[in-house]
């Protein structure tokens, strides 16, 4: 993210949220892997338990959209909306090229969280388009 | 098409940096620094606020790109 960002209120705000949505990540998930390990979870609370940890990562990616509405720096919410795009684009090319992999069994199966990591690593890419095309990382 | 400007010719002609004038337009430097290099067009309401703290219209700063291309012819 460029300097102005790091240093805007929006940004500060998106970055405490992404804290605490991360250490909600933790305190539903460790318990649901012990939980699961054990055999201590069973009908429907299993359900429950194994949909907590999605939780704040979706909440995550509304920061990400709460960001962008609260940004008041236009160029920098361009930058972070090009990394997006970027994001967007990668995962879902990855996703596609995948599923043909996996359909002609060619690949293995991969958990279906993973999309996450794969999103996040678009990212980056979108970073270094922006530092390549306009001079500015971006986040 | 992005818009060519004069933006960096009226900061240097008041002596500012691109940190004051994005001070003063309460955006990022980088913004600044974008719009004077035409990598990026400002929306309409900051290039009023420009346009507003130079004291000009907005044409004054900014060169329309069709005007602009048909001098160039």
């Amino acid at each position: 993210m460029t300097a102005r960002a790091l240093r805007s209120a929006a940004w500060k705000r998106y970055n405490w949220r992404v804290i605490w949505f991360s250490l909600l990540y933790g305190a539903f998930l460790l318990p649901a892997v012990y939980g699961f390990k054990h055999h201590l979870i069973s009908g429907p609370a299993a359900w429950v338990v194994a949909i907590l940890p999605a939780i704040p990562i979706i909440a995550i990616f509304a920061s990400m959209g709460r960001y962008l509405v609260e940004e008041q720096d236009e160029y920098v919410r361009m930058l972070m909306v090009r990394q997006m795009l970027w994001a967007m684009g990668f995962t879902i090319s990855c996703a596609t090229i995948w599923g043909f992999l996996d359909n002609f069994g060619l690949v293995g199966h991969v958990d279906g969280y993973w999309i996450v990591m794969v999103w996040y690593f678009g990212l980056a890419i979108g970073s270094i388009v922006n530092r390549l095309t306009l001079g500015d990382g971006g986040c | 098409m992005l818009m060519e400007n004069r933006l960096r010719v009226l900061r240097a002609e008041r002596n500012w940096s691109q940190q004051d004038l994005a001070q003063r337009l309460d955006v990022s430097r980088q913004s600044v620094n974008a719009i004077e290099t035409g990598k990026y067009d400002p929306s309409l309401p900051l290039a009023f606020r420009i346009a507003e703290l130079f004291e000009l219209a907005i044409e004054e700063i900014f060169l329309s790109p069709s005007r602009h291309s048909s001098k160039a012819i």
